[in-house]
C-alpha cells in the first residue's frame, strides 16, 4: 500500500514542477494545454480500467464524454426566462437557477452548473447502464463493433440536433463555481488555479482507481480478464462486475466531459467523434492496457502534443497509426516491467526457452 | 439424507440426446464418482449441476433448494464448486492471488468500499490472505505463493485449482478429471487430497478415467453410457457388474 501512495506522491511532485518550469521560463501559456490533457486523462485512465483490468474493450467513451458535455453546456446556457411556468419557479425558489448576464449584456436565467454537473452525470449512468447491460454480453470484436455503434449515435445526435447546436456545437458555457470562490474557466488569470485543480482531481481519480485495483473487487475483475467462466464458477458475479466497471468508467468521462466543457467554454460534436474514441484506447494501449501509470503518462504525453498541435492535420492519423504500430509489435503497451528484458529476449533467441513444454 | 440430488434430468443438443432422465443422489461426506467411456455425457452432467448449462427437464436439488434453473455464481454461492477439465487458472495472477479469488463468497467488500479503501475492508485482506496461506500449507504448495499460476507444472497447476475451490469452503466440491494429465505418482498424491478433502468433511463428486484411482478412493459409483444411468453401486459391485463391464469391454462374441 505504501508504493501505491509513494507513486502518487511522486506524481503529484511531477504536476508541481511542470507548473514551476513554466513559471521560471514564462511559459505558463502551456499550462491552458496541460489543463485540458489532465480532464482528457481522467478519460483514459477510466477507460484503462475498463479495458486493461476488467478486460472489455470500449469503442465509444468518447459519446459518454460528449453526453457530460452536451447536458451541462445545453443547461448552462439554455434560457428559462421565456419559459416561466410552475417548474421554472419551483427551481427558481430552491436556488437550483442562476442569473448572469451574457456576453451582450442581456440576462440569462439558466440552471446551476452543479445541477447540471448531476443531471450530467445521472444521465450518463442510466445511458451506461441501459446499453451496457445487454453490450457486455458479447465478446472481443463484436464488444468493439457495439460500443463503436454507441459512440456513433451520440455523435449523429449531437450533429443533427438543433438545440444542441448542430455542427457548432454549443458556447458561451459559463465557468463552474467551486467552494472557496475558485472557479473552473478558461480565463487566463486563473490558469494556475485550474491547472491544479483539474491534477488534482486526477490524481483523485487515480487514488480511487488504484485502491480498486488492490481489493477484492479488483482481484474479482482480474479473475474475469483471465478466465470469465471460472471467475463465474468461483461465485463472482461476472456480468454484474463488468457493468459496474462500464459504467464507473463512463461516469469518469462524463464527468471529464462537463468540466472540459465548463473550461473551454463550448463543446462541439467532434468531442463525440470515433476518432476520439480510437485516441483514448489507442492510449491505454500504449501505456500497456493494464497499467494505469502508463495510461496516465502516455496520456500527458500524447494529449499535450496533440493538443500544442505538434501533430498537425495528420493528428486522428498518428493516433490510429500508434494503435497499429502497438498492436503489431507490443500489444502489451510500451511502458512496462518487462520490455527491456523482453526486447533482449528478442534479440538474442534463447534455445532452451524455446522448446517445447 | 442427501447433499445433491439429481432427478430425472435430461439434455439434448439438436439431435444428440446428451443426458437422458438421469437421477442420483449424493450424500454428505462421501467421495462419489461418475464413470463412463468417452461421450457418455459425464462433463455435460457436471455442467448441469454446476449450472454452466440449464437442463431441458428434470429437477437438480442441492441442500434442499432446487438449482437447476440458477446460474453457476449463484450455485457457486451456495457452496458447490467445481474445477474443470482443462485447469482454468486465472493468468497474470499469482497462486496467491488466484487462491484468494477463491475467498471471493466469504467477503464483501464492493465497489465503492474498494475504491474508498474503507478501513472494514482492511482486515477482511487481511484474513483472506490468512485463510488463503492456510490452504496453500495445507496443500503444500505455500513455497510457490508469489509465482505466476500458469507458470507451476501441470500437476501443481491441478492443486492450485482444487485449492481455490477450497477457499469457497464448499459443501461440495466437483472435480472434473482431477488426474487428467497427471503420472502415476502425482495421481497417487491426487487420490490422497481428495480423501483427505472428503476428511475435512467436504463432499466430492468426480468424473475420471482413472479406474484404479476411481476404484481405491470412492465410496459409491455412478455409471453412464450414452447419457443414462446403467449402474449405480460401491466399487466392488462395480467391477463385477456384467453392463458396467459389456459398456466398457465390448459383447463376449
Amino acid at each position: 500500500m505504501a508504493r501505491r501512495y509513494f507513486a502518487i506522491a511522486a506524481f503529484a511532485g511531477l504536476i508541481v514542477a511542470i507548473q514551476l518550469t513554466t513559471l521560471v521560463t514564462g511559459t505558463a501559456y502551456y499550462l491552458t494545454q496541460l489543463t485540458m490533457t489532465a480532464y482528457y486523462s481522467l478519460i483514459v485512465v477510466g477507460l484503462c480500467m475498463l479495458i486493461g483490468y476488467a478486460g472489455q474493450i470500449s469503442l465509444g467513451h468518447a459519446g459518454f464524454f460528449a453526453i457530460g458535455g452536451y447536458v451541462t453546456a445545453f443547461l448552462t446556457t439554455f434560457d428559462l426566462k421565456s419559459h416561466q411556468g410552475a417548474i421554472v419557479s419551483l427551481l427558481s425558489k430552491s436556488g437550483a437557477l442562476v442569473s448572469r448576464q451574457d456576453v451582450y449584456g442581456g440576462s440569462l436565467l439558466t440552471v446551476h452548473p452543479w445541477l447540471a454537473c448531476a443531471a450530467a452525470i445521472l444521465l450518463t449512468v442510466g445511458v451506461a447502464y441501459l446499453v451496457g447491460g445487454p453490450v457486455l454480453k458479447l465478446k472481443g470484436h463484436y464488444l468493439a463493433m457495439a460500443t463503436l455503434g454507441i459512440g456513433i449515435i451520440v455523435y449523429r445526435i449531437v450533429l443533427g440536433t438543433d438545440f444542441l447546436g448542430a455542427s457548432d456545437g454549443i458556447s458561451e458555457v459559463p465557468g463552474f463555481p467551486l467552494p472557496g470562490g475558485l472557479l473552473i474557466t478558461g480565463d487566463s488569470s486563473s490558469r494556475i488555479s485550474n491547472y491544479y485543480l483539474a491534477w488534482g482531481l486526477v490524481i483523485l481519480g487515480m487514488v480511487l482507481l488504484l485502491n480498486l485495483i488492490h481489493s477484492r473487487i479488483g482481484r474479482a475483475l482480474g479473475a474475469v480478464h483471465g478466465a470469465e467462466d471460472a471467475a463465474e464458477a468461483m461465485g463472482i458475479p461476472t456480468a454484474r462486475y463488468k457493468l459496474h466497471t462500464f459504467v464507473l468508467s463512463a461516469v469518469f468521462a462524463a464527468l471529464a466531459g462537463v468540466l472540459l466543457t465548463h473550461y473551454n467554454g463550448g463543446i462541439g460534436p467532434s468531442e463525440a467523434g470515433v476518432m476520439k474514441s480510437v485516441r483514448y484506447v489507442a492510449i491505454v494501449a500504449i501505456g500497456g492496457m493494464a497499467n494505469l501509470w502508463g495510461a496516465l503518462s502516455m496520456s500527458l504525453v500524447l494529449n499535450y502534443l496533440s493538443l500544442r498541435g505538434y501533430f498537425g492535420t495528420y493528428d486522428d492519423a498518428v493516433f490510429g497509426g500508434i494503435l497499429i504500430l502497438i498492436m503489431l509489435f507490443a500489444p502489451d503497451g510500451l511502458l512496462r516491467r518487462h520490455l527491456l528484458s523482453d526486447l533482449k529476449r528478442a534479440i538474442s533467441r534463447n534455445p532452451v526457452e524455446e522448446e517445447a513444454p | 439424507m442427501t447433499l445433491l440430488s439429481v432427478r430425472g434430468v435430461s439434455k439434448r443438443f439438436g439431435g444428440l440426446q446428451a443426458v437422458n432422465d438421469l437421477s442420483f443422489d449424493v450424500v454428505p461426506g462421501a467421495i462419489k464418482a461418475l464413470i463412463g467411456p468417452n461421450g457418455a455425457g459425464k462433463t455435460t452432467i457436471f455442467n448441469l449441476i454446476s449450472g454452466f448449462l440449464p437442463p431441458d427437464s428434470g429437477e437438480i436439488v442441492f441442500g434442499g433448494e432446487g438449482i437447476h434453473a440458477m446460474s453457476s455464481c449463484e450455485v457457486a454461492v451456495r457452496g458447490m464448486v467445481r474445477t474443470f477439465q482443462h485447469i482454468r487458472l486465472f493468468p497474470k495472477m499469482t497462486v496467491l492471488e488466484n487462491i484468494m479469488v477463491g475467498r471471493h463468497v466469504h467477503s464483501r467488500a464492493g465497489f465503492l468500499a474498494g475504491m474508498l479503501n474503507l478501513p472494514f475492508t482492511w482486515g477482511e485482506e487481511r484474513r483472506i490472505r490468512e485463510k488463503s496461506f492456510e490452504i496453500m500449507e495445507m496443500l503444500g504448495i505455500a513455497a510457490h505463493a508469489g509465482t505466476e499460476a500458469i507458470r507451476l507444472a501441470y500437476g501443481q497447476q491441478r492443486v492450485v485449482e482444487i485449492g481455490r475451490a477450497l477457499a469457497c469452503e464448499p459443501k461440495l466440491l466437483l472435480l472434473d478429471e482431477p488426474a487428467a494429465g497427471l503420472n502415476m505418482r502425482e495421481t497417487n498424491g491426487m487420490g490422497e487430497l481428495i480423501s483427505r478433502i472428503r476428511d475435512m468433511g467436504v463432499t466430492v463428486l468426480l468424473v475420471e478415467h482413472d479406474m484404479s484411482l476411481v476404484m481405491k478412493i470412492s465410496d459409491e459409483i455412478v455409471v453412464v453410457s450414452y447419457g443414462e444411468k446403467i449402474a449405480e453401486d460401491r466399487p466392488l459391485a462395480i467391477q463385477k457388474n456384467r453392463e458396467v463391464i459389456r459398456v466398457y469391454l465390448g459383447d463376449d462374441e
